[in-house]
Formats: structure tokens, C-alpha cells, sequence
């Protein structure tokens, strides 16, 4: 069998050149045969180190240097320990409502993005044709995949004084609605560019569920509601805050939507650190701040990971 | 099994959703031909003057050349450190398994502020200046785990044992490689490349805060959104960006198309 394959491949016993190359390399097979373990830290030392020596540090370097500070005269940092930027952070109103009010927009844009995406994802994985269901498919795909900043430049087009929507508001003889550079145009943004990342999980959770799960729910007398209740909404939970990781963690990271879309009381987290690297220059203060979103979703992913999210990402 | 009434409401909720996802795609297609340099609607006519002018920017060159250069490198050292961890993941069991395979989704688990943050105060904290290769070590971080799903995923859904009989006929490793996981594993990879390479293309989040004054074209595109310039050849370049998006989404969902594991930007695949 193995001259076969030697043959098939061109590599056969009596092609000499191809020999010694043939019995090193089926030494170094026999060894890490032997060996697997020699094989797997071959495979996993490199991408593991690279992670380690760059995300990891960076991490670390993002956490110890949010006890450090910048001398406001000479602008160095001072690789002094304290506390002082998370004080600052505590004490003053200011940045206790901009943490408040981006982890309550990531909240309302995680409702609005499962209570649109449930349905669909349901009519997606139950109810369409095979046909039916690639097409809705690519339908939520493109948009997921098209980039960022234009999605969010185009609602900036539409929600204008003079865009499309006070235009068709007009035309049904409605007053002027005045969305833009508000918190709701922000909610409205987010909740548009996120919702794709919320479809592709509660599609997959919901798609998984065995047929005879809900035959079985019938024979047992459930009627359709009470099925879907006791039956389908537990075991598509998973995917609804698999989803809910990306919808809230995404908005709860970002700068760019409030600063294009948002007004003037729209700042988020984001914000606060852009602002802080780009024009103060005080980096200790942004890791500080920066701090905030990380322990949040630090929390939130233990809680979705009980929940059983990470088998449905 | 569900009455029809409810199916009929499934479906039209289905429609307006999709709806809502397109309609403002369509409409940067039709502002894009915009005559005007104001951006209001209705637009007062047609013209394609805009993308001659985009395409002559010389900063929009520049932009669009430093992005392509990040992507590809950037992919390139995803597809390789991404597909090994992959291998090792699904291939062997061993301590802390699970730790790693939670870590290595964090660069997109997280907020992008504490990404795009963190590696800003360690690049400032080891002196290291900015350069294409700091915008580059940020973009690998978060593309290795989307090549890393795609691979990982398709291990999965294949059988260890055809390795084990690749061996029992004689091929060794090489050959096993070359012949058996190769031809399983080349679509995924391609697929996990395209993805990532988009996903490079399009960051701005993160990139900012390792770019220093260079300009990727979405740093580009959202410093003249911010100060209300040059709109018009934004909407060129919008234009464009949509365009071109669909090509490695269409070929990489064409090359997953049995597996649907596009999801791949999600951390996910099932």
C-alpha cells in the first residue's frame, strides 16, 4: 500500500533522489508520531508567544499604567504609583454620567438588536425555504461585512435637517423630525451597524434545535406558545447572549458614532480616552478610564459564559 | 407547524428587517453620483466626476496604499499563527485548552477602546515609535482569531481518523499534509484570509491609536466626515468600499458555502 502511494504520488522506492529526502521526513512522522506532544508545542509556541508578548503586555502595560501620571508641566509620565486618575474618575459627576450613559445606550442597543434580530433568525432557521433562507443569509452578511464608517457616515446623510427622512416626513405631510447629533440618533446608529452580529448567533442556537424536541413538546399537549416558551426560547437563550457579547461590547468600545452622529451630551467612554490621547496627551488617565469598559465586560463575560454563550458563538 | 398567520407575520418582519439593513446601502450608491457638493436629499442630479476626483487625491492614494499593505501583511501573519493554533487546539488535549481557546477570542471580545488603549500604552511604554508595523502588530492581534475560527471550525467537522489511515498507508507527514488535511483545509483558509484581510481594510477603532499621524483610508474617510470635508469624494470612496466588500464576502461565503461558517467575524462559527 505504501509503494501505491509512492506511486500516486511520484514518489516511488525506485526514484532515487526522492529516497533520503522519503526516509527523513517518515523519521521525523514516526517521531512526532511518538511525540505529540513535541508537535503541538510547535504548533502552539508561536502564536501563543506572539499573543502573550503583545496583547497580554499590552493588557498589563494598559493596566499599571493607569496608576501612573503625567506631570502637567513637562508633560513626561511620572512612573509614580497612585490612585489619583480613578479618583478623578469617581469624584467627578461628569465622567461617572458619560460611564453611566454608555453602558445604558450598549444595554438599549442590545435590546433593540435581539428584539429585531429574534424573529428574523426565526423565520431564517424554521419557516424558509432552503433558497429562501441562503438568500436572507447573504442579505444580513454584506451589510455585516461592509465597512464600518460609511454605515454610520450614511445615517448622518439620512438623519440631516435636510436628508431623506425629513424629506419623506415632509412628503406625508408630517412635521420635521430632529434626530440628528442626538443620543437617539447614536441608539438608532448602533443598534443599525450591531444587528447582524446579533442574527448570525440566535440563527445558529435556533437552527440547532432537534425537530423532535417540538414534536415531542406537541405529543406532550403543549400548544405552539407554550412550546415555544418552555422549549425553543431556553435553547436558543445561548445564542440571544452569544450575540449580546458583541452588541455590548462593541457599542460599549466605541468613539466613533457619538463623535459623528452624536450631539453635544452624546460622549461616551470612547470619547473621554480619544480625547485624552489625541489632545491632552495623558495616557495614564485614558488607560485609567479605559479601565472601566474592560472590568465591565470582564464581569459580563463570566456571566454569558454560565449561560452557556460561548458553545453558541 | 406554526398557524399561518404567524408565518406570514415571521416573514414580513423578515422583510422590513432587511429592508432597514439595505435601504441606506442603496442610498450611498445613489449619493455617490451626486451632482452637487451639498449633501441633501433630493440630490439635484448626476454625475461621476467625484470618483475622478477621489481617485486623484493624492492623499487618498497615499491612504489607500498604506491600508492595503497593513492588510496584507496583517493577514499573511494572521493566516499563519492563526491556522497553527488552530491545529493545536483541535488536535491535542492538553492543560489550560480551554484558557487558551477563551484569550485568543478576546481581541474581538473586548471593547476596541481597550484594545486600540492597551496597545497604545504599551507602545508608549516600551518607546516603541509609530510606524506601519505598530498599525500591523494591532490588526494581526484581532485577524488571527478570525482565521483561527474558520480553520478551527473546519478541523472539527473532520475526522482524525483519516489522518491515522493516511499513516497506515504509508504516507508520511508531508505527504498527509499535502494530500489529505490540505485539500480539507484550503477553502477555510482562503475563506479565514478574505475575512481578515476585510476586516483590516476597515478598522478604525483601534487603528487610531496605532497609527500616530499616518492615515489608513478609514482614518482618512473619518478625519474629513469629522471636520465636513471633501464629502463628496467620500461618497466616492464609500461608494467603492461597498463595492468591493462584496467580492470577498461573495467568494469566501462561495468557498464556506457547505459549512456556512461565515460567521466568522462573531467569534463564531456553531
Amino acid at each position: 500500500m505504501a509503494a501505491s502511494l509512492d506511486t500516486a504520488q511520484g514518489l516511488s522506492p525506485s526514484s532515487k533522489p526522492g529516497r533520503p529526502l522519503r526516509t527523513a521526513r517518515l523519521r521525523l512522522s514516526g517521531l512526532f508520531w511518538r511525540h505529540p506532544w513535541a508537535k503541538a508545542l510547535l504548533l502552539l509556541a508561536p502564536p501563543l508567544l506572539a499573543f502573550a508578548l503583545v496583547y497580554l503586555a499590552s493588557l498589563a502595560a494598559l493596566f499599571v499604567s493607569s496608576f501612573w501620571t503625567v506631570n502637567s508641566f513637562t508633560t513626561e509620565i511620572e512612573h509614580i504609583w497612585n490612585v489619583d486618575n480613578y479618583k478623578t474618575l469617581w469624584e467627578a459627576s461628569a465622567y461617572r454620567t458619560i460611564a453611566l450613559r454608555t453602558i445604558g445606550i450598549a444595554a438599549a442597543v442590545t435590546i433593540a438588536d435581539a428584539v429585531l434580530a429574534f424573529p428574523l433568525a426565526y423565520f431564517m432557521a424554521r419557516i424558509a425555504s432552503t433558497r429562501t433562507r441562503t438568500i436572507v443569509f447573504v442579505g444580513v452578511l454584506l451589510p455585516l461585512w461592509s465597512s464600518y464608517l460609511v454605515r454610520v457616515y450614511i445615517w448622518r446623510l439620512i438623519l440631516n435637517h435636510d436628508g431623506v427622512l425629513n424629506w419623506t416626513l415632509g412628503k406625508l405631510g408630517l412635521p420635521a423630525a430632529n434626530l440628528a447629533y442626538s443620543n437617539w440618533a447614536v441608539w438608532l446608529i448602533f443598534t443599525y451597524v450591531w444587528l447582524p452580529f446579533m442574527i448570525l448567533p440566535v440563527f445558529g442556537a435556533l437552527e440547532r434545535i432537534p425537530h423532535s424536541y417540538i414534536e415531542a413538546s406537541r405529543d406532550l399537549g403543549a400548544r405552539g406558545w407554550t412550546t415555544f416558551r418552555r422549549v425553543v426560547l431556553p435553547l436558543a437563550l445561548p445564542g440571544v447572549v452569544a450575540g449580546s457579547i458583541f452588541t455590548f461590547s462593541l457599542t460599549l468600545g466605541d468613539y466613533v458614532t457619538p463623535l459623528l452622529a452624536g450631539g453635544s451630551s452624546s460622549q461616551f467612554i470612547g470619547n473621554v480616552v480619544y480625547d485624552s490621547v489625541g489632545i491632552s496627551n495623558n495616557v495614564p488617565f485614558a488607560a485609567a478610564f479605559a479601565a472601566v469598559p474592560l472590568c465591565v465586560m470582564g464581569v459580563y463575560l463570566l456571566i454569558a459564559r454560565r449561560l452557556g454563550a460561548f458553545e453558541a458563538m | 407547524m406554526e398557524a399561518r398567520s404567524t408565518r406570514l407575520a415571521l416573514a414580513v418582519w423578515t422583510g422590513l428587517v432587511l429592508l432597514f439593513l439595505w435601504f441606506p446601502l442603496a442610498l450611498i450608491m445613489v449619493y455617490a453620483f451626486n451632482r452637487s457638493n451639498v449633501q441633501s436629499w433630493p440630490i439635484p442630479g448626476f454625475t461621476t466626476k467625484w470618483f475622478r476626483a477621489a481617485w486623484d487625491s493624492q492623499d487618498v492614494r497615499d491612504a489607500l496604499w498604506l491600508s492595503v499593505r497593513v492588510a496584507l501583511v496583517a493577514t499573511a501573519a494572521a493566516t499563519v499563527l492563526g491556522s497553527a493554533a488552530a491545529f493545536g487546539v483541535a488536535r491535542f488535549r492538553f492543560f489550560g485548552r480551554d484558557v487558551v481557546s477563551f484569550l485568543l477570542v478576546l481581541p474581538i471580545a473586548l471593547p476596541g477602546i481597550v484594545t486600540g488603549m492597551a496597545l497604545d500604552s504599551f507602545y508608549v511604554a516600551g518607546h516603541i515609535t509609530v510606524s506601519m508595523w505598530t498599525i500591523v502588530i494591532g490588526h494581526a492581534t484581532f485577524c488571527v482569531v478570525i482565521v483561527y475560527n474558520n480553520v478551527l471550525a473546519r478541523l472539527r467537522r473532520s475526522s482524525p481518523s483519516l489522518l491515522e489511515a493516511s499513516a497506515d498507508l504509508g504516507a508520511d507527514g508531508w505527504q498527509t499534509f499535502r494530500f489529505v488535511v490540505w485539500p480539507v483545509l484550503s477553502t477555510a483558509l482562503v475563506a479565514g484570509g478574505l475575512l481578515a484581510f476585510a476586516l483590516s481594510f476597515d478598522e478604525v477603532v483601534v487603528t487610531y491609536f496605532t497609527a500616530g499621524a499616518q492615515n489608513t483610508l478609514p482614518l482618512l474617510i473619518f478625519g474629513y466626515i469629522r471636520l465636513g470635508q471633501q464629502l463628496p469624494i467620500v461618497n466616492a470612496i464609500a461608494f467603492a468600499m461597498i463595492a468591493l466588500t462584496v467580492v470577498p464576502v461573495a467568494l469566501a461565503q462561495r468557498l464556506m458555502r457547505d459549512t456556512g461558517v461565515l460567521s466568522g467575524r462573531q467569534g463564531g462559527v456553531r
